[in-house]
């Protein structure tokens, strides 16, 4: 009984909780090991094929490598974008949204609604575009509280959901075919570009961000694991932050239609700024947690007392409001709702886009930085096809084989992690 | 060892339906001591331990707990006397790390933002105190943890929130040999530093390595109860299989 503590002893040797890896190139090479050998890749897949793709097209296409194209690529991307944002916290439960492609729709067709020049009810586009964003999010927190509190598959919900909202977007557009957006406000979210000195001001900005979370860390949490930061990594974390973010802004200042000169696309903003707020609420906070451990073990989250129906729910509003806003995007980037909204494969390429970013089907593991790494992906791979004058089937099967390429990846990644643990 | 119980049940009765679970059931378990709970399959001591836990509510008897009658209704209730459960299936998300897995719905915030920094400084003591010394890094992801570090988690956790009862469910039900010694010595250690411990197992010789008493339940009622010093194996056994005569029962 006293010699508890040789008893204690597993096979290996006891490691003193407070041990780290070591630090410089030779933590770097143990940490990299470690995290191939229990599956833990996190986004480097995506950024090896986001440049391997980068360079066939650049090699290939000749209007690819412009400035223009590039400012449209994030224009096309945002709106899937911001999907792929509500995806990823619907994944993370383990749960799926197939509703969110027509609920983009009733999005685009509320404030096309409330801005109409002449009717009673015309009123400014931002408050439109608030509105619209809150009926989304209870759309989905109903949708959500028929998952959580009666029981009901989320598939066959937002199913349901996916039919109605296309049903009624039918009926509201059937006879009148088109609504013209003329609201300014409502256009600028994908059709305003900042100009050139407010560009590099927010790439200054966003390349700050990741040093102050660093220090402020250092600062707030000295001594613990949290805190340390393995000095390579950080550099090359902060040092191709800045090259993406002012490398986005140079070239986004260069972007011209005909004569007029474009810049940082607002789209491109609203995207960081989702960024930012959604991974500090996955990461920061205690519901970003509960969201976590819901995905992971729904059990023992209800038996540590975590209020688990509302978790759902609250994720299913997310889902819904993210939806209304990638689906004001896309009203605004073409200045109108029309009956073919939405356009192409929205729903299908917003959970493929974060599926590729390394989020799990099964739920509990992903990062919403990946939803955003999987559409530019996805809008990149499809953009690209499109300047090289590849047919839509070729490029649906190819999407398709990138999707497939990635889930693989993602259950190796799962199979090593389970291994990992005996 | 003090004598008073901290737990004193009496005359507990629970019933689903037409089946009685428990018949009137005495329990008893003292600060600093491991009462182990055991009884063949369907005696009573799971539905026992979920009266206790607050998963179920007993249909009639007494529950004292440190010399006040109390009604435990819920979970909650359970909790605030500083009864903990771990239950046989783990209760942790494998995608989560050791101390998101320790503060699990108990998360310290300010204005709902994580204090990571705290928790993980607390995690660290919690499981220095217990020595849990194999677990190499605390924000390793409990999913590459081995089974008996998992266990030794789900056991610092419930003794982390000043509890004064922990109730252990077959805690090395799935382990190996090497990884049950190091959670008994664990359930051993809890003991040693003032705790209450109930300690259901089916495995005899467990029992006996960690146990100051034993309580042998058979068909919902309370056999009897033994010192280990003063019993055998033997004498368990019978007592699980026949239930025993009342003055083989020593106190």
């Amino acid at each position: 009984m006293t010699s508890a503590d040789v008893i204690g002893q597993d096979k290996r040797p006891p490691v003193d909780p407070e041990e780290e890896l070591p630090g410089g190139f030779a933590g770097l090479r143990a940490r990299a090991w470690l995290n191939l050998r229990t599956g833990n890749l996190g986004p480097a897949p995506i950024i090896v094929g986001l440049a391997v793709t980068v360079a066939i097209f650049g090699l290939t296409a000749t209007n690819f490598f412009t400035a223009t194209n590039f400012a449209n690529l994030i224009t096309e991307s945002a709106g899937t974008a911001m999907l792929a944002y509500g995806v990823v916290f619907v994944l993370l439960l383990g749960e799926i949204d197939l509703s969110i492609g027509y609920l983009a729709g009733i999005g685009a067709l509320i404030v096309a609604e409330l801005q109409l020049p002449g009717s009673s009810w015309q009123m400014n586009g931002i408050l439109a575009m608030l509105i619209a964003v809150i009926v989304c999010a209870l759309i989905g927190g109903f949708q959500g509280s028929i998952v959580a509190y009666v029981g009901v598959p989320s598939f066959v919900v937002t199913l349901g959901g996916f039919l109605i909202w296309q049903g009624v977007i039918l009926n509201k557009l059937e006879q009148r075919g088109t609504i013209i957006i003329q609201d300014r406000w409502i256009n600028y979210t994908d059709s305003y570009f900042f100009s050139h000195w407010i560009g590099w001001v927010i790439a200054a900005i966003v390349t700050a961000l990741y040093p102050i979370s660093v220090l402020y860390k250092a600062i707030t949490a000295r001594g613990t694991h949290i805190a340390q930061v393995n000095p390579v990594i950080f550099a090359a974390r902060a040092g191709g932050l800045a090259i993406v973010a002012f490398g986005i802004v140079g070239i986004s200042n260069h972007a011209k239609v005909i004569t007029t000169s474009l810049g940082l696309p607002l789209a491109g903003v609203i995207l960081v700024v989702f960024l930012i707020l959604l991974t500090f609420l996955a990461r920061w906070t205690t519901f970003g947690r509960h969201v976590y451990a819901v995905g992971g073990n729904a059990e023992a989250a209800r038996r540590a007392g975590i209020n688990v129906p509302r978790i759902r729910v609250l994720v299913f509003m997310i889902s819904g409001a993210t939806a209304g806003i990638g689906g004001i995007i896309f009203a605004a980037q073409v200045n109108s709702v029309a009956l073919t909204f939405p356009p192409g494969n929205l729903l299908l390429n917003a959970i493929a886009s974060a599926v590729i970013g390394g989020v799990s089907l099964f739920g509990g593991r992903g990062e919403v930085r990946g939803a955003l790494l999987g559409a530019v992906l996805i809008g990149t791979l499809q953009n690209g096809l499109n300047t090289l004058n590849v047919s839509n089937g070729w490029i649906y099967i190819i999407t398709g084989l990138v999707l497939l390429f990635a889930v693989t990846l993602d259950t190796f990644a799962v199979r090593l992690q389970k291994r990992s643990g005996r | 060892m003090t004598d008073t119980p901290l737990l004193e049940l009496r005359n507990i009765t629970k019933s689903f339906g037409s089946v009685q679970a428990l018949a009137g059931v005495d329990f008893e378990v003292r600060k600093g001591e491991v009462m182990a709970l055991v009884g063949d399959n369907g005696a009573g001591k799971s539905t026992l331990v979920k009266c206790v836990a607050g998963t179920h509510e007993a249909d009639g008897g007494q529950i004292f707990f440190d010399g006040q009658e109390v009604h435990i209704h819920g979970p909650k209730d359970a909790a605030r006397l500083g009864i903990e459960v771990v239950y046989q299936d783990l209760a942790l998300c494998d995608n989560l790390d050791v101390v998101q897995n320790m503060y699990l719905g108990r998360e310290l915030n300010r204005f709902q933002i994580l204090e990571e920094a705290t928790m993980e400084q607390q995690t660290a003591k919690t499981l220095k105190s217990l020595a849990v010394t194999t677990i190499r890094s605390v924000r390793q992801p409990v999913a590459t943890l081995s089974g008996g570090q998992r266990q030794s988690v789900a056991v610092a956790k419930a003794v982390q929130w000043n509890s004064k009862l922990v109730l252990l469910d077959e805690p090395t039900a799935a382990l190996g040999v090497a990884q049950t010694e190091q959670v008994l010595a664990l359930v051993r250690r809890l003991g040693e530093q003032g705790l209450a411990v109930v300690l259901i197992s089916h495995n005899l010789n467990d029992v006996f390595e960690t146990a100051d008493r034993i309580t042998v339940l058979r068909l919902g009622k309370s056999v009897g109860v033994f010192e280990r010093r003063n019993t055998t194996q033997q004498a368990i056994v019978e007592a699980i299989t026949f239930g025993a005569p009342a003055k083989a029962v020593e106190e």
